[in-house]
């Protein structure tokens, strides 16, 4: 288990991580989701005791990551695949690794057999492509048989067949019980992979949620409506507390969020309005991450009094340019 | 211990510690063979005429000890370093440990070494090991490269990049203390700085010549460790302070 409480850090005037609080439960695979620069390398830095927070703190079953007695028994970390002596052989390599934890030297074959580089062993680490390392990475993080795996951008950069290696292992990581933390930028490859998500932006937590509750709630919030009295329609969802917005393109078509075709109907019909068309509409994931990201920048940016007159200006403005005017 | 260990793997599981184990040795007797050769015989000082070339010798080991911290800090290594042993105290104690174990062996090499090169060369001199001394003059070298090497590690923590740290480290052992010493009217400053004392701890004879701390021998060797272990102390306490 990790939890993160208030966790903050700041270089210099920027803020990369602001005021986090998450936790991270044992026996799933927990997604870290968050465009490039949200702060999630960062945030795995400081729960591993190597970046120090502003203020706040991280703890790892409930311990400063640095209290931990031979950490490697508890977490297994890869964040950078290329944090390896490059001169040094990948045994050498997991070698002092194991030494140091007071692991058996046993362990070090059998990790590199796990990950296939029982071939390689002996051929230094500087030589290996970029699988290759994250293969000696994962071994590392192996060792200790820990009970919690973080994972940064693992994989990043990688071609498709270490992709799917990567995603296979860590499910198969999980099946076995422990706790896998895993960032990316990347909605659907978290979708295949974790059954949690912590999603943050600019340094802060956007939501925890499962995984299926997150894809539900970000990419089925749409419904488009088409109707001969587009205003009035407008009018009669907007009191009922909808988002609506002109549909991109579309003429005498409104975009409604925050409900659903079953009471959008109802309230046509109990105004007496006509519908021409009534669709739910699933966007893609990319196109929710970003509507939840892009939406924690707009709270963070304005103040939230203007921020709300600004929003109703823009409905009134969309339903006037949907009605075509 | 266990870091110990690990760190004895990693300083011993790549080429170019053992490199300059090597090249430390034969240039420093080779220098020595040199400067025994061409030797003037009124110039002949005993044993301490075998030691001319120890100044090379540290310097090659002063390199491999800052190397051993700035190769890891620019593969960013330091960091699965630390990830193993978080305690930073810890795993930098232990790197300087075993680095200066090794420093001092390669030390040990080279003094006997440029001794038994001076027993073939000089076959008329007088270079037995009559006491404590002789004994001091050449097993000394050993100490001065073994608290060298903390030196040089604590240095390259500091610092963190190999060309700034190796630059740091031999300019100051080699070029500035030697420069100092130029200068007329810095005779008391001289005889504080670190690798002056080093110097006078191998080169002082049975009755040193003045009354100061640092042209006794030992208390000339003991301040060299003392400035050496506070600069670690200091470079520690930094590391402990800001991020990986």
């Amino acid at each position: 288990m990790i939890e993160t409480r208030g966790l903050t850090k700041r270089y210099g005037a920027t803020l990369a991580v602001d005021d986090l609080s998450f936790t991270v439960h044992p026996g799933r695979v927990t997604g870290f989701l968050g465009p490039n620069g949200a702060g999630k390398s960062t945030t795995m830095r400081m729960i591993l005791g190597l970046d120090r927070p502003t203020s706040g703190h991280a703890l790892v079953n409930g311990r400063p990551y640095e209290e931990l007695d031979h950490p490697l028994r508890t977490v297994g970390a890869l964040l950078d695949a290329k944090w390896v002596h490059p001169n040094r052989s990948a045994r050498a390599h997991l070698r002092w690794l194991a030494r140091s934890n007071r692991l058996p030297a046993s362990r070090v074959d059998e990790v590199l057999d796990q990950v296939g580089l029982t071939d390689v062993a002996e051929r230094r680490a500087g030589a290996y492509s970029l699988g290759m390392s994250q293969r000696l990475g994962i071994a590392g993080a192996l060792l200790g048989d820990p009970e919690i795996l973080l994972f940064d951008e693992p994989v990043n950069g990688l071609d498709p067949e270490g992709i799917v290696w990567i995603r296979e292992f860590m499910r198969r990581l999980a099946g076995e019980g422990r706790s896998v933390l895993v960032s990316s930028h990347l909605l659907p490859e978290m979708a295949l992979s974790a059954t949690e998500l912590v999603v943050i932006g600019r340094g802060r937590l956007i939501t925890q949620s499962t995984t299926a509750e997150f894809v539900e709630s970000a990419t089925c919030s749409s419904v488009r409506v088409r109707s001969p009295r587009l205003l009035e329609l407008a009018e009669v969802l907007m009191r009922n507390g909808m988002d609506v917005q002109a549909a991109p393109g579309g003429e005498r078509t409104l975009v409604v969020s925050g409900s659903d075709t079953d009471r959008i109907g109802e309230l046509a019909a109990g105004a007496g309005i006509a519908l021409h068309e009534l669709a739910p509409h699933r966007g893609s994931l990319e196109e929710a991450f970003m509507h939840i990201t892009g939406h924690d920048v707009e709270y963070t940016a304005g103040d939230p009094a203007r921020d709300r007159t600004d929003r109703t200006e823009r409905i009134d403005s969309a339903a006037t340019a949907a009605a075509g005017r | 211990m266990s870091v110990i260990a690990a760190e004895r793997i990693k300083l011993t599981s790549t080429r170019s510690p053992w490199w300059c184990a090597a090249f430390g040795v034969v240039a420093t007797i080779g220098v020595a063979s040199i400067s025994m050769t061409a030797e003037d015989p009124t110039g002949f000082t005993g044993v301490t005429s075998t030691q001319l070339g120890y100044g090379l010798g540290m310097a090659v080991v002063m390199v491999m000890a800052t190397l051993a911290v700035t190769t890891e800090y620019s593969v960013g290594m330091i960091r699965t370093t630390f990830l193993a042993v978080p305690n930073r105290t810890v795993s930098l104690l232990a790197k300087t440990v075993v680095v200066a174990v090794a420093a001092g062996l390669i030390g040990l090499v080279t003094a006997f070494g440029s001794w038994a090169i001076g027993l073939v060369l000089m076959p008329d001199a007088d270079l037995a090991l009559h006491g404590a001394t002789e004994w001091r003059q050449v097993a000394g070298v050993a100490l001065v490269f073994l608290v060298a090497a903390v030196f040089a590690v604590a240095v390259g923590v500091l610092v963190r990049h190999t060309a700034g740290a190796v630059a740091i480290v031999l300019t100051w052992a080699l070029m500035i203390e030697q420069l100092l010493a130029l200068i007329p009217g810095f005779e008391p400053v001289v005889t504080w700085l670190p690798f002056q004392a080093a110097k006078q701890f191998l080169l002082a004879g049975q009755t040193p010549e003045g009354l100061g701390l640092t042209e006794q021998p030992w208390a000339a060797m003991g301040y060299f460790a003392a400035v050496s272990t506070a600069l670690l102390a200091v470079a520690i306490g930094v590391a402990k302070r800001r991020d990986a």
